[in-house]
């Protein structure tokens, strides 16, 4: 069991090494998007000390989205989605697996810069460090929730939009708690709170996300 | 044993086939036949159970094969219409994956073996979208090599764009598994005569 974990996500992780120009996108897309701001709305370090919060997760946000379009719609086109569905171990497995593997191309990249654009918008050092939580927790929400999606558009025309569609909503809790942390502590307060709630809904995304992708693909393979 | 019964499926508001029923045995090959359109890799699809029947039931040595689930998946291999190759993968890391994942771990001497047995010498560290199509159906059937342990074989037209050579090859491999008590159910628009012991073909437009 463990052993298919491990070679689902050794072999997206071998791909995703092979195209590294897919896991540069995502991560250029998520700096470009929050270096536009301070462009934007003038340099007044109060103001973007306020919006900062909200940009970094709108921008996590979209850019975890971009990548969503790969993690079945490659596998389903040229076949190999049909292989892993018949591997003899529970198709959840297998989800956890990829989604693991999406996370980590994806994810993490996001979660590692994130205290490089945090400085830019001038965010005390608590408050980054608060950043850099929420997005541990965050991340990995994104990509579970973000698998349903993904699963429920496999082979659909114009997925991309309707993969939007169905998941930006969902990912509205994330970003509430998610930005609310990192504004709890940067006015001084304990982000405690916010960051429990994360942690309880990455944990029930964890426990209902692969089972509804794993449903949803079976359906999409019909 | 394979056992099929009454088995029919829809397509949108059409009827594809319906009534197929038919008994595999240990050694046995069935020939599925039928134009283009009749739904041959439909019923392929649904002996593997990645399509549900509208009608009737598939059943492995007795049981269902939605009650046996992983189980079923473990008896058996399906090559599809799509190689189910990674383009950037080369052919040997390709047919590593498909072997863990389908849990049987190949050494990577064996998957070296299994490639040169099906004339990809030379060209197992090659991605695999530098390969030319008779070239990628070779490594996707080279998997065969490797799974001689299910008795279940499902290949859905398998000797598409190979070459004279290679059909020989897959013939002489089919009839090595039939000869050991295994089990293929294939499509085919060739004319290639398999020696097994129990042949039987069944036409889905008639």
């Amino acid at each position: 069991m463990m052993q298919t974990l491990r070679a689902v996500i050794a072999r997206d992780v071998l791909l995703a090494m092979r195209r590294r120009a897919d896991v540069a996108t995502t991560l250029f897309f998520f700096v470009i998007v929050a270096s536009l701001f301070p462009l934007g709305v003038g340099p007044d370090p109060k103001l973007l000390r306020t919006m900062a919060p909200g940009i970094v997760w709108v921008a996590a946000l979209l850019a975890s989205m971009l990548s969503l379009g790969r993690l079945f719609a490659e596998d389903y086109a040229d076949g190999s989605l049909e292989q892993l569905v018949l591997a003899p171990e529970p198709l959840t497995l297998i989800v956890i697996g990829k989604v693991v593997a999406h996370w980590l191309v994806s994810g993490l990249p996001l979660v590692l810069i994130s205290p490089v654009i945090a400085l830019q918008f001038d965010l005390p050092r608590e408050a980054i460090v608060t950043l850099l939580l929420a997005l541990l927790l965050g991340t990995p929400l994104l990509s579970l929730i973000g698998a349903i999606g993904a699963a429920l558009t496999v082979g659909v025309r114009g997925g991309g939009v309707l993969v939007s569609l169905l998941v930006l909503p969902l990912y509205i809790p994330v970003l509430i708690f998610g930005a609310g942390a990192v504004d709890a502590s940067a006015i001084g307060m304990s982000a405690s709170g916010h960051l429990s709630i994360l942690g309880a809904l990455l944990l029930l995304g964890m426990v209902l996300a692969p089972w509804a992708t794993a449903a949803a693909l079976r359906i999409s393979l019909e | 044993m394979l056992e099929v019964t009454g088995l029919g499926c829809l397509r949108g508001e059409r009827r594809l086939f319906g009534g197929v029923s038919f008994k595999l045995k240990p050694g046995g090959l069935i020939w599925i036949q039928g134009g283009n359109g009749s739904g041959k890799t439909t019923l392929l699809r649904t002996l593997c159970g990645l399509t549900q029947a509208m009608a009737g039931e598939v059943r492995w040595s007795g049981e269902t094969i939605q009650t046996l689930g992983e189980d079923y998946r473990r008896e058996l291999t399906y090559i599809g219409h799509a190689n189910g190759l990674k383009e950037d993968l080369s052919a040997q890391e390709n047919l590593l994956t498909t072997a863990h994942l389908s849990s049987q771990p190949a050494s990577r001497e064996a998957v070296t073996e299994a490639l040169h047995g099906m004339g990809l010498a030379g060209r197992e560290h090659l991605p695999v979208k530098f390969l030319s199509q008779g070239q990628r159906r070779r490594a996707a059937l080279a998997r065969l090599r490797l799974a001689h342990a299910r008795p279940l074989w499902l290949l859905d037209e398998p000797f598409n764009a190979l070459d004279v050579a290679a059909v020989a090859d897959m013939r002489q491999l089919m009839e090595n598994h039939l000869e050991q008590g295994g089990m293929i159910a294939l499509t085919t628009h060739q004319d290639v005569a398999i020696q097994a012991t129990d042949t039987q073909a069944l036409r889905l437009d008639a």
